[in-house]
């Protein structure tokens, strides 16, 4: 399990399988999945970037704004701060559910390196369980801002944080998925390997990360503008 | 039969073995070596790579009608053959075709065939993922212009500023096909590029360090990180866009608090990165080849390969020299001013590479040397005339005008296409096993290289005497019809010159059926590792990989020096190149699935535009898709491994089975 990083990338054995890491050898010695989980999650990086960008660019945007009609006669532009509307109790409360999810992917990573079974299956469950139940937190929340007058395309404010937020859960879903999936092929068939789990878990506990710095920067951090 | 047991699972490129999973019961697998179903279910990195070729010079055709189109409405003055609407598209088309569906997939044809050759893998490393790359890009790009039947193309220009592609000056749906086909090509490309850097990190041959690389698979691996960081942030902007322009959200929209200078950052941040995505494949391939017709080793190979990811980094910190015009303030202006000057530096330091390796070197002036040689002016052209859009005042007076236009054609075209054109001719022979006639090509590269300079000299006079770029058309008293003429001349040339490639292609092969010449390995007495393999080279690659000393592996075991340090042979190409006969090869197996998900892609994106049954149809694709996939084990354990031989398959392969069993892939993606 430990990844040997300093291994000599040039006296990596190319026609040898590697018992001991479990996987087919690398130059690295790190498995190609995981290199590529980590190249992925660099990825990831910059489009949160873009996004967090986007929002720190609108948040202070949506007064002075005069309520008008498109050309289909919807009426569009609203005045409504989706700052003043944080319930930061609630959202601290799932923000921990979701922080506790990563203890629990840590377990599971622990009980797949041990190929514990039963273990497994339980923290992977859990961890599904808690990410579950932030994505509900997070439609609660979005349904309650849109009754207060905070739709997606009330104002650019509104628009970006809906984006930044919205593309975070996506992030949350499909690592819910890939969790689910993974706990499924645990009753088809042997145990995922630690390492197959251990990849799980890097994007698992990006996405933890990524909340760390939206939940910082969109909550806790106060919008500058007086409020209207 | 004894090396089957002692020779583990190198080939298989994606994990180990930890499940025992069961293929989905509904399809078989595709098991059929001939024929077109050996194409599309391939998992082969150098099909995939010919599949890329291909796909993207039919794009060029396409993309070089749509020039012809503008060249000839822009003739004379007042021609009428395109109105100002269809001239928007024309240009849009044009542009966003030869930069998405041109260039960058020319780039990954060569990347996709030859790095995984060069640094002696297998395959790249995840093989199914590579198809997926593939067919996603290919269906995106179809996707993209079928905007042509379903109400007109995008008419934003290839950068579609806000507010232009919002939805009030852009009513029609052509820039949502830009949107979404943008965002399918950008799966594709991310796709590609973690691929490729998995593949250079994790799977070169033993004893290749990354100083014993190839320079064209350090420009590949640079091009893969810029495209890993690029994509993301156009994908931000083009969902930006896409909320705006589908779900009424106002982000670019400045009547409603949206900034349309948001939508300027975000794609230019990705767009200078394009730049250097664009051009770094083509710089790699004529850095294989000024040293192998000059009989000499690449001129500071480390200082190559540093200029190289130095561009890689500095072209983050350059984007807003695109937006001088636009009114940035003084400051940016400054700063971003200095660091476009800076970045000529490791593109100079190239240039003086490229040079220094040719002089004193025993030049041979094939047509691979000559289209090198033509890049190496050309791009100083091109080069030279970025540079002076480093300063701020002189650039605001050519921003938005021929001068322009001019310039990054002298780049694209002739930096990116001409060393493309270099790398066919070059690997020609060691992709299909025969040469291209020299004869045609030399034909080929004077009538391109005169057409080129003919259409895109005159645009710096044109820019310079103030014609704006993107109108469709002039009146005759602002005297830019003469040189207007000469470059529509040129553009005609061009396309004579396209025209011989093809002959040449279509003769070339002829004349090898009915007369087949033995290429052999190394044709052109080359450097690095892929000359070691028969031409074309086997589905298997190596016999047995490499254990690498040298940079330039392949020419150290082919010369030695003689005790006054001069060159000598010291050994013959047949005694040192691979017989290609190796039999106990697993390869991964073909697979239906990386299509099919594919293939979801556009369904959804019609969907998003015209009726969401569509994107239903197309999200049970790919989610269906992607658990048939994953579920599949990336090595059919019932399939034989070895490549394709005329009888014996049993006795052949009754080994492997037993292997094969073991080998069972666990469900990685």
């Amino acid at each position: 399990m430990s990844d040997a990083v300093i291994a000599m990338d040039v006296e990596a054995p190319h026609d040898q399988y590697d018992a001991q890491s479990g996987h087919a050898p690398t130059n690295t010695g790190i498995s190609n999945e995981k290199v590529a989980m980590w190249a992925f999650l660099g990825s990831e990086c910059l489009m949160f970037g873009g996004l967090i960008s986007t929002y720190l660019l609108y948040k202070n945007r949506p007064g002075g704004i005069e309520v008008r009609d498109t050309i289909d006669g919807a009426r569009v532009g609203s005045s409504v701060k989706i700052s003043n509307l944080f319930d930061i109790p609630f959202t601290s409360v799932s923000s921990f559910i979701l922080l506790a999810s990563s203890l629990t992917m840590v377990f599971a990573v622990n009980s797949a390196v041990r190929q514990d079974h039963s273990r497994l299956r339980l923290w992977l469950g859990a961890t599904a369980a808690l990410g579950a139940l932030f994505v509900g937190g997070q439609v609660y929340e979005f349904t309650s801002f849109v009754k207060e007058g905070a739709g997606f395309t009330s104002n650019v404010s509104t628009s970006a944080f809906y984006t930044l937020t919205g593309f975070h859960g996506v992030h949350v879903t499909v690592g819910i998925i890939m969790l689910v999936s993974a706990l499924a092929l645990t009753f088809r068939a042997k145990v995922p390997s630690g390492e197959h789990v251990e990849i799980l878990g890097l994007y698992w506990h990006f996405v933890d990360i990524v909340w760390i710095v939206i939940f910082t920067i969109v909550y806790l951090i106060p919008t500058g503008a007086p409020q209207r | 039969m004894a090396l089957i047991h002692t020779r583990t699972p190198v080939e298989l490129t994606s994990g180990d073995s930890t499940v025992a999973a069961r293929p989905l019961g509904v399809f078989a697998r595709p098991r059929s070596p001939k024929g077109w179903r050996n194409w599309l279910f391939t998992v082969d990195h150098k099909k995939i790579g010919i599949m890329y070729g291909a796909g993207s010079l039919f794009f060029f055709v396409i993309g070089g009608l749509e020039a012809l189109l503008i060249r000839t409405q822009l003739a004379r003055p007042g021609q009428k053959l395109l109105s100002a609407d269809l001239y928007n598209q024309v240009f849009t088309m044009h542009g966003v075709t030869m930069v998405f569906l041109v260039v960058m997939p020319m780039g990954a044809a060569f990347a996709n065939y030859l790095m995984p050759l060069q640094i002696g893998a297998r395959d790249v490393a995840f093989p199914r993922l590579n198809a997926f790359s593939f067919w996603a890009w290919l269906f995106g790009s179809i996707f993209f212009n079928t905007s042509w039947f379903l109400g007109g193309g995008a008419d934003g220009g290839w950068f579609n500023y806000a507010p232009n592609n919002g939805v009030v000056f852009s009513p029609g749906h052509g820039i949502d096909f830009y949107t979404l086909g943008l965002l399918i090509t950008g799966i594709a490309s991310l796709v590609s590029s973690i691929n490729l850097i998995v593949t250079v990190i994790n799977l070169r041959a033993p004893g290749m360090s990354w100083f014993k690389i190839p320079v064209f698979t350090w420009m590949t691996l640079v091009t893969q990180f810029l495209l890993l960081f690029a994509v993301p942030v156009i994908t931000v902007a083009l969902f930006l866009l896409m909320f705006d322009r589908l779900f009424q959200a106002n982000f670019f929209n400045a009547a409603l608090g949206g900034d349309p200078m948001q939508w300027q950052h975000l794609f230019w941040i990705f767009g200078h990165p394009e730049v250097y995505i664009m051009v770094l494949p083509a710089f790699g391939i004529v850095s294989e080849i000024i040293p192998t017709f000059s009989r000499k080793p690449i001129f500071g190979y480390p200082f190559m390969v540093f200029s190289g990811i130095a561009i890689g980094f500095m072209g983050w910190g350059v984007w807003a020299h695109h937006m001088f015009a636009s009114g940035i303030g003084p400051m940016s202006v400054t700063v971003f001013s200095l660091s476009t000057m800076f970045i000529a530096v490791p593109t100079g330091v190239k240039i003086l590479n490229w040079l220094a390796t040719m002089w004193g070197g025993r030049l041979r002036f094939t047509t691979a040397m000559n289209f090198a040689i033509g890049l190496v002016a050309m791009f100083t052209i091109g080069g030279l005339s970025g540079v002076s859009h480093a300063f701020a005042p002189a650039d605001t007076q050519q921003t938005d005008t021929y001068y322009i236009v001019a310039h990054f054609h002298y780049v694209l075209f002739g930096g990116a296409i001409l060393g493309f054109f270099g790398g066919f001719y070059f690997w020609w022979p060691k992709v299909f096993g025969y040469l291209l006639s020299e004869r045609i090509g030399k034909w080929h590269f004077w009538v391109t290289l005169i057409g080129f300079n003919l259409t895109f000299g005159p645009m710096h006079i044109l820019g310079m005497q103030g014609m704006s770029r993107r109108i469709f058309t002039y009146s005759d008293n602002q005297g830019f019809g003469f040189w207007n003429m000469v470059a529509t001349i040129g553009a005609f040339m061009i396309a004579v010159g396209l025209a011989v490639f093809f002959v040449n292609i279509l003769v070339s092969h002829r004349a090898h059926k009915r007369n087949p010449i033995e290429v052999g390995p190394d044709p052109w007495d080359a450097r690095s590792l892929e000359w070691m393999l028969p031409s074309p080279t086997p589905e298997h690659n190596f016999d047995e990989v490499p254990t690498v000393t040298e940079l330039d592996e392949f020419w150290h075991r082919k010369y030695g020096h003689d005790e006054n340090g001069r060159l000598v042979r010291i050994a013959e190409t047949s005694e040192v190149a691979q017989k290609g006969d190796a039999l106990d090869v697993h390869l991964p197996s073909p697979s239906y699935w990386p299509m099919v998900v594919a293939a979801g892609l556009p369904f959804i994106s019609y969907g998003l535009m015209f009726s969401l049954w569509w994107a239903v149809l197309g999200a049970l694709l790919l989610i269906g898709g992607l658990f048939g996939w994953v579920l599949e084990p990336s090595t059919d354990p019932e399939d034989d491994h070895g490549h394709a031989h005329a009888g014996g398959h049993d006795e052949e392969h009754a080994g492997t089975d037993v292997e094969a069993a073991e080998l069972e892939e666990a469900p990685v993606v």
